[in-house]
């Protein structure tokens, strides 16, 4: 810190002109940056607006694709949607209450080393990449008895565990110990005194982590590649089977040669899109509201 | 049990501080092993990648890592990690050098220079890039960036300095490393950004203030007082950046175009560890094969591991000596 010599050279005055010369460029440079951050935004979003918006039909919806097909029937990716709601769902189903679990644990109870250590685990587990999680999975239930959407759902839940935790973590922390001592004080136990008065006062940050938990996976191709791809045509939603998801099927149409499958994955892109773009900004907007709520402030 | 239970219980029974009650237990052990599952996770990754992989780790052993094959062909199969981990890790590095000075410039224009009107919405736009799902991205960096790339920009570079291997000739077919490079790019910018911000605004005003009153310009202070402070933080956020952009595999397989072997143009099509295990989604033709893509896949891992592990330890130790906030997920 204090190894950088503010005394030196560099704040004589006589040169000056040139120290503002360099101020002005570097802050420049940082409004560019932060123009081309938003500019790269603006790109890709226009792309898939401008480019999904000609085959946005209810038809994308309601009708599955038809395999190699020469006609001009109309075909959609009603097996896509169907299975991305199936397995979502299911994987929230399956990360949300562990990772309340995991955040209470830590918080509530867990001594000190405890909680660091298993912290350290959280991040490292949010840090492992999508695409070997999707191996693992792959490795440890598929391998021999094939494909499902519940294989894929939990190879999802994997990647929102440590997010449910940290989100649930953040909130319970800004619960103010007196309402526990208070409770405590009153007689009630550890256990009623967390589940009716910690986790109430902190739904709100849950509910949020979990909507942002949501979006982030809803977009995930890599875990679904290994788990629940091999998939036929038709509509279904039953997770036994292999499923089709949104951003399995784009990922397959953007590596096809026909330009209408190219219009599809955009379409089927601006629905993925919009949804999570509402989904985050919509928890982000409850995030604030939320942080004073819980805080009694 | 109801809440008249838990009253009356507590009404008879004055509370002695030592009773160890039935739902407490019950509780802590629920929720303690839902933590230790989550702990035993990591270990079954790690494990299960290894069990899956024994055909090609007893056949080839740690030169599997750093050979240049991949020969699916039956007779003559032969396979290694060479080319995916080259490109691996010079998709990612070039992506951390192209990206961390914009994000260091967004997360300075966040703290030091943006007018209050501007900084949340802005705040919100670059976390919304981050949110982009990666095949969208991909899916632009194949249908729009990579043949724009191709046709203005690759060109322009190879005749100017084309003399650096770097930049030969760039390849026919529109996909290429340097398409991968620039998506990772846009993929790490708003991650390494957003940490940078955390660490930037836990700089003491006071500091700050010192410097500006002793006469430096604001781009002296940031170089005299927010850099020194931020450093160790900075160098965590850039490795998770990294760690990052050697994990990311969807988007990189939709633009990098493949290919086995080792070329210093980042104009010619290539792969990385990810991007080849994504693209064998269909199926191994051996069972060998399957347990080499197993293998890439437990490089991988490794490689996103010691990244991870190294910036968790530098985040927990600066934070230790500044009292800083944690900056972010990682």
């Amino acid at each position: 810190m204090s190894t950088h010599d503010l005394s030196g050279p560099g704040l004589r005055l006589d040169r000056l002109p040139r120290r503002r010369r360099v101020n002005h460029v570097m802050e420049g440079f940082a409004w560019l940056a932060a123009a081309i951050a938003i500019a790269i935004l603006g790109i890709v979003v226009w792309s898939v607006a401008s480019k999904g918006w000609s085959e946005l039909n209810l038809d994308l919806v309601t009708k599955s694709p038809i395999p190699f097909s020469l006609t001009n029937a109309p075909q959609g990716l009603a097996n896509a949607f169907a299975g991305t709601i199936v397995i979502v769902g299911l994987a929230t189903l399956m990360a949300l209450p562990v990772g309340i679990l995991v955040a209470v644990y830590l918080n509530e109870f867990a001594p000190p080393a405890i909680r660091n250590g298993v912290g350290l685990v959280l991040d490292v587990l949010a840090g492992v990449p999508a695409i070997v999680v999707g191996i693992f999975v792959f490795v440890l239930l598929v391998s021999g008895s094939g494909q499902s959407g519940i294989k894929g759902a939990f190879a999802l839940a994997i990647l929102m565990l440590p997010f449910v935790a940290r989100a649930t973590i953040e909130v319970l922390v800004l619960v103010p110990n007196s309402l526990r001592e208070a409770s405590l004080g009153l007689g009630v136990p550890q256990w009623r005194t967390t589940l009716s008065i910690v986790l109430p006062r902190a739904i709100g940050g849950i509910v949020t982590g979990t909507v942002l938990a949501v979006a982030r996976v809803a977009g995930e191709t890599a875990p679904l590649l290994f788990t629940s791809s091999v998939v036929g045509t038709q509509t279904h939603w039953d997770p036994s089977q292999a499923l089709q998801t949104i951003p399995v099927a784009i990922f397959e149409l953007s590596e096809s040669a026909d330009p209408k499958d190219h219009a599809r994955a955009w379409a089927a892109g601006f629905i993925l899109l919009v949804f999570i773009l509402f989904a985050s900004l919509t928890a982000r907007w409850l995030a604030t509201r939320n942080a004073r709520k819980i805080a009694g402030r | 049990m109801s809440a008249a239970d838990a009253t009356a219980g507590t009404t008879r029974r004055p509370f002695t501080g030592r009773r160890v009650r039935f739902g407490d237990v019950v509780l802590q052990l629920v929720a303690g092993a839902a933590a230790l599952g989550a702990t035993v996770l990591v270990g079954l990754i790690v494990w299960k990648l290894v069990d899956g992989s024994h055909l090609a780790l007893s056949k080839y052993g740690l030169g599997f890592v750093t050979r240049v094959a991949w020969n699916p062909v039956v007779g003559h199969e032969l396979y290694g990690a060479g080319s995916f981990l080259f490109g691996t890790v010079i998709t990612s590095f070039f992506a951390l050098l192209l990206a961390t000075p914009f994000a260091i410039g967004v997360a300075l224009f966040l703290t030091e220079l943006a007018p209050r009107a501007l900084q949340a919405p802005v705040t919100a736009l670059v976390e919304t890039l981050a949110a982009v799902p990666s095949v969208l991205i991909g899916l632009w960096g194949i249908l729009v960036l990579g043949p724009a790339l191709r046709t203005h920009i690759e060109p322009w570079l190879h005749s100017a300095l084309g003399f650096i291997p770097l930049f030969g000739p760039p390849s026919a077919a529109g996909a290429s490393i340097f398409t991968a490079i620039i998506v990772l790019a846009i993929m790490i910018l708003p991650i390494v950004a957003s940490i940078s911000r955390e660490l930037f605004r836990g700089v003491p005003s006071e500091l700050k203030e010192g410097a500006l009153a002793l006469g430096t310009t604001r781009w002296e202070m940031v170089r005299g007082v927010v850099f020194p402070y931020a450093r160790g933080g900075i160098a965590a956020a850039l490795i998770l950046g990294l760690g990052r952009a050697m994990g990311e595999a969807i988007a990189v397989t939709q633009v990098i175009g493949g290919g086995v072997f080792i070329h210093w143009s980042i104009f010619s099509t290539g792969d990385t560890l990810g991007s080849k295990i994504a693209a064998s989604y269909q199926g191994a033709s051996t069972n060998l094969q399957a347990a080499s893509l197993i293998y890439l896949g437990l490089v991988l891992l490794v490689l996103s591991l010691v990244a991870n592990i190294a910036a968790q330890w530098i985040v927990r130790r600066v934070a230790r000596r500044h009292g800083v906030t944690r900056g972010g997920h990682a």
